[in-house]
């Protein structure tokens, strides 16, 4: 209850402050992905706030995952991707950024958790830094517990670090994977329906975590749950086979849609 | 009604259990008929060989007919230095072809190399040996150990790729895609996350190829050739196990064929050596393949 009460309290500041202040992180504009030809999603233009938590809804072969990898390259390695369109971060277009940058700065945490099976869960957490640029030592034991700190893992994980990440829990591994994501310190993260495989207690520890990044982290996060997206986000976009249909405040989104089809998809009549 | 239905279902169940029975059945008996074999070679040799084997084996040159004693241990050298000279060219091409063909197979030629190397993994061994001869022994006039090196590192290469194509993709798109998403450079994705996941499957099989490429006869017989002496250097003819034990064989004189039984059994030992070391080094650390 209380954390409903919290998330339309944060609303209605990001009310009050006036469109033109309001700082965006991602804007698409035009942005159509196509496979092989064939359209997964289709002009779609949105402008994502800065440190909100957007979540976006919709049955399933809508195109929100489609939408969600777009915005950090992921589409490079399928082939037969093609993916047309404008994506700004910070108002600045998405080429013009080097493509592992944009992935650095724009974190992104999968449906299935995917520890990296070979190393422990120190190793993990540290992949992203050690790879990307050296880091001493000392640096990263800090580096490490702020990041299990954030992602709620630090009290369950701190005394056995050098254990396998295999050997965590399926929602464990999932925070190491958030903890791993933080590690790099990205601008936005993206979440593709992260607690979809998990157990109830597993997915409310997670949300409670998003709840936290928010103050620091632009958040864009894809659900199957509905009730997912009204606890946890401050904007909701609705898509509807490749399209854009609605996008609003979550209170807007779920109390008062303006488009039929989101009425009808938030009401449970279809999907 | 409803004891029609259970009449039905046991009997049903029963003719299940023993169709069941009998698959197992002839699974147990493929496996034997593949084991047995394996077993009946690795003991004939140990009985025939390890009686004619002593330490003058390891550490005499062969002597000439008539004269008893002697050993193979030039041989033995031999195969070490040209299974490494093959290990050098055959392991680097081998898994870096596999690199190419499942990290970066978008383009036509990756389907180019799978289809060659397919067509060289059934090359007949004596047709390697025949382009080696071609390519380095009749430039250089001479047989040597450059050109037996290079021919087993040839014969290695199709298996080694292979093995290296089919471990990668075993691992999990989805690790790929989180290294990625990290912000890593794909070069250290696939070296570093995809291989080394990868890691103990791939050892295993470049163990296989080495093993094969060690036994290996036709492609040495007219590289390498073959040796009486003591001889470690590269550019000139070097003794080796397999062409040592066919030497051996064929030839007319019963202490001639307890030593060829003696090298086989050596290099039977020495293939079942090196397997278990490495499977005993990489068993627990990557039991985990997601």
């Amino acid at each position: 209850m209380e954390t409903a009460e919290e998330i339309t309290k944060e609303a209605a500041v990001i009310e009050t402050v006036s469109e033109e202040k309001v700082k965006y992180t991602v804007e698409t504009e035009g942005l159509t992905v196509s496979f092989k030809g064939r359209e997964a999603i289709n002009d779609i233009n949105i402008k994502i706030r800065a440190n909100t938590v957007t979540s976006i809804i919709g049955p399933s072969g809508c195109g929100k995952s489609t939408f969600l990898r777009s915005l950090n390259f992921m589409h490079d390695l399928t082939p037969g991707a093609k993916v047309k369109g404008t994506i700004k971060i910070h108002n600045k277009n998405i080429d013009e950024y080097d493509m592992t940058e944009v992935r650095r700065r724009v974190g992104m945490v999968f449906q299935k958790p995917n520890p990296f099976p070979t190393m422990n869960i120190y190793d993990n957490v540290v992949a992203g830094i050690i790879m990307n640029k050296g880091k001493k030592r000392n640096e990263l034991n800090e580096i490490v517990e702020q990041s299990l700190e954030l992602a709620g893992l630090w009290e369950e994980v701190k005394d056995r670090l050098k254990v396998s990440a295999m050997a965590l829990s399926g929602g464990q591994q999932q925070r190491l994977c958030i903890a791993r994501t933080l590690a790099v310190n990205p601008e936005i993260i993206l979440f593709d329906e992260p607690t979809s495989a998990l157990d109830p207690i597993s997915t409310s520890k997670i949300e409670e975590t998003l709840f936290h990044l928010k103050n620091k982290y632009t958040i864009v996060i894809v659900t199957h749950n509905m009730q997912q997206a009204a606890r946890v986000s401050d904007y909701t976009a609705y898509f509807f086979l490749g399209k854009l249909i609605e996008y609003a405040r979550t209170r807007t989104i779920f109390t008062s849609p303006r488009e039929k089809l989101t009425e009808d998809y938030v009401t449970g009549r279809f999907g | 009604m409803e004891d029609y239905y259970l009449k039905v279902s046991k009997g049903h169940t029963d003719r299940r259990k023993l169709k069941s029975r009998l698959m197992i059945i002839l699974c147990y008996v493929a496996a034997a008929m593949a084991i047995l074999p394996l077993l009946y070679i690795f003991f004939y040799t140990t009985m025939q060989g390890a009686s004619s084997l002593n330490i003058d084996f390891f550490t005499e040159l062969p002597k000439p007919v008539g004269e008893s004693g002697g050993g193979m241990a030039n041989a033995i050298l031999g195969t070490l230095i040209l299974v490494a000279l093959g290990s050098v060219i055959g392991i680097p091409v081998g898994i870096f072809a596999g690199i190419y063909i499942t990290e970066y197979s978008k383009s036509i030629f990756a389907n180019v190399i799978k289809f060659v190397t397919d067509v060289l993994s059934g090359i007949p061994s004596i047709i390697i040996g025949i382009f080696a001869y071609g390519l380095i022994v009749i430039p250089m006039k001479s047989f040597s150990a450059y050109a037996g090196g290079f021919a087993l590192g040839v014969l290695m290469i199709p298996t080694i790729t292979r093995i290296t194509e089919e471990m990668l993709k075993l691992v999990p798109h989805s690790l790929r895609e989180a290294a990625l998403a990290l912000g890593i450079p794909r070069w250290k994705t696939t070296l570093r996350i995809v291989l080394r996941t990868a890691q103990s499957g791939i050892i295993t099989g470049v163990l296989l190829a080495i093993a094969r490429a060690a036994g290996e006869t036709a492609p040495l017989l007219f590289t390498s050739f073959g040796n009486s002496f003591w001889s470690t250097s590269l550019d000139s003819p070097m003794a080796s196990i397999p062409v040592q034990i066919f030497n051996y064989a064929i030839s007319p004189y019963d202490e001639w064929h307890s030593k060829a039984w003696a090298g086989a059994f050596v290099l039977i030992s020495l293939v079942f050596v090196v397997s278990l070391i490495v499977r005993l080094a990489t068993r627990n650390k990557f039991s985990q393949t997601a």
